[in-house]
């Protein structure tokens, strides 16, 4: 068993076994990390350099412990700190790295395809970490991996995407994961922030109804308010997003069954969802980063392979 | 396809492996099995249900252990891992590592590299089922084996389930 691919750029470059294989593998990554010692030698031949072009907290962390875990040498790059800010251009910065003897970069990039074009000309295998509003895959491969924890499987699944989906692509990446492994999926969220053509483009149900998209699903995937993408007012205020769209305590109580809430963070607390819809037992939210670092061992673990194609 | 114990040699083995564990270890006093993925484990079940009936002890418990994120060998050929479970602490005990072919004794060496991420064992044995003696690549020797098999350096010697029940071990061209 490997991967069909020797990059991970999105969910939409991998196969369905490809999708199994990763989160099986993490499966085994998660045990890793309950050992008195939660580490293993598989990568320590490997270097890794992490690229971010964008903030984030979350998820460079994660894709750090990751690569310790996997005992990786790895190191980190933050563009407001480097040369990117005197005008050196990424193609470059990467070269540069490269000819430190690096064999995997990790991108977050705010330009949509920023990885796929080192992909095309760098030899090393890339990860991308979130790219501009194109794909987030290890986000989505770990919220899949959450949801089977909890569900035993993916197929068949009620799964909710509720917010901006228009600037996410956490959203993308989720929906292309859920629509592989045979989940439905339903969008929720103001007609402004849901673009127009998704319904047909790709295989989802749009609902502007948040009381309804809730009765509907099992799991409720929440995502941010993502304020710093937005260029034009695509709603009034803060507050009339949060009485139409915003998740409470109230809401979820008033539904016929419980449901599973997610979000992947940073959350607008009173915004999208409040405290004690994102504090209670109903909330995976923690875990979800829990299995974060489980996930990305896998996925570093199987592209270190080296006789991908 | 060459075989080297049927259903019925292997049976026997495994009686006369239990005998010898608990000749060193009666009552398996402060001892702990641990069956290395996947044919150990095979062999480390029915070891433990001939355990039971040798020594009437039926609170047995067997640990699962996987060496894929441990090999030399995976970054030329990557392989899934296997489940991995040890529920119970292994500080300070006498742990009986289980393997069905002891054959370079790389995969032993990557175990003990496991077991000591797991804690701090008081002592380590190794059982065996077949030991492929004259192709060893460590300095590492069983304390329990069943047989001694001659083989080529290319063949592989494997546990196949039987039809109907039981195991039986067979030497593979390759």
């Amino acid at each position: 068993m490997q991967l069909s691919t020797r990059h991970l750029l999105g969910i939409k470059e991998l196969t369905p076994s490809d999708i199994s294989l990763i989160l099986s593998t993490a499966e085994q990554f998660k045990e890793v990390l309950q050992r008195p010692v939660k580490k293993v030698p598989s990568l320590r031949d490997v270097t890794i350099v992490n690229l971010f072009y964008e903030n984030s907290t979350r998820t460079r962390f994660s894709f750090e412990l990751a690569q310790k875990r996997l005992s990786a040498d790895t190191l980190n790059f933050a563009a407001s700190s480097s040369s990117a800010a005197k005008g050196e251009t990424l193609l470059d910065t990467v070269n540069n790295i490269l000819s430190m003897k690096v064999d995997m970069v990790v991108i977050r990039h705010s330009s949509s395809g920023a990885p796929h074009f080192l992909a095309q000309h760098i030899p090393a295998a890339i990860v991308n970490a979130g790219d501009g509003i194109n794909e987030h895959p290890t986000q989505a491969l770990l919220d899949a991996f959450s949801i089977t924890e909890k569900y035993g499987q993916l197929k068949g699944r009620k799964v909710a995407i509720i917010g901006d989906i228009l600037h996410s692509r956490v959203a993308q990446s989720n929906i292309h994961l859920l629509n592989k492994m045979g989940a439905e999926v339903v969008v929720c969220g103001p007609p402004t922030l849901i673009p127009k053509h998704i319904q047909s483009a790709w295989n989802v149900t749009v609902s502007y109804d948040l009381k309804e998209t809730l009765n509907w699903c099992e799991v409720a995937n929440v995502l941010r308010i993502q304020l710093e993408r937005q260029n034009q007012v695509l709603f009034s205020s803060l507050r009339e997003y949060r009485l139409h769209y915003g998740i409470n305590r109230q809401l979820l109580d008033g539904l016929q069954k419980p449901i599973t809430v997610m979000h992947p963070g940073p959350i607008n607390r009173g915004v999208e969802l409040d405290s004690d819809v994102a504090d209670s037992h109903q909330s995976i939210i923690l875990q979800q980063v829990e299995n974060g670092v489980a996930v990305r061992m896998a996925v570093l673990y199987l592209l270190s392979n080296r006789n991908l194609a | 396809m060459q075989p080297i114990l049927d259903t019925t040699a292997y049976a026997q083995a495994v009686q006369q492996l239990a005998i010898a564990l608990l000749e060193r270890h009666p009552n398996l006093n402060n001892t702990v099995l641990v069956g290395i993925q996947q044919g150990g484990v095979v062999l480390g079940w029915d070891l433990v249900r001939q355990l039971r009936k040798e020594s009437g002890l039926q609170d047995l418990e067997m640990g699962l252990l996987d060496i894929t994120f441990y090999r030399d060998d995976f970054r030329t050929s990557i392989l899934a891992p296997d489940r991995m479970n040890i529920p119970f602490s292994i500080e300070d005990k006498t742990v009986i590592l289980i393997d069905d072919v002891l054959f370079t004794g790389r995969t032993i060496k990557a175990a003990l590299d496991v077991l000591l991420d797991y804690g701090r064992p008081g002592r380590v044995e190794l059982l065996v089922l077949a030991d492929r003696k004259e192709h060893r690549q460590f300095p590492i020797q069983a304390d329990y084996v069943a047989l001694t098999v001659s083989t080529q350096r290319s063949q592989k010697l494997k546990l196949l389930s039987a039809e109907g029940g039981g195991q039986t071990l067979v030497l593979l061209e390759s």
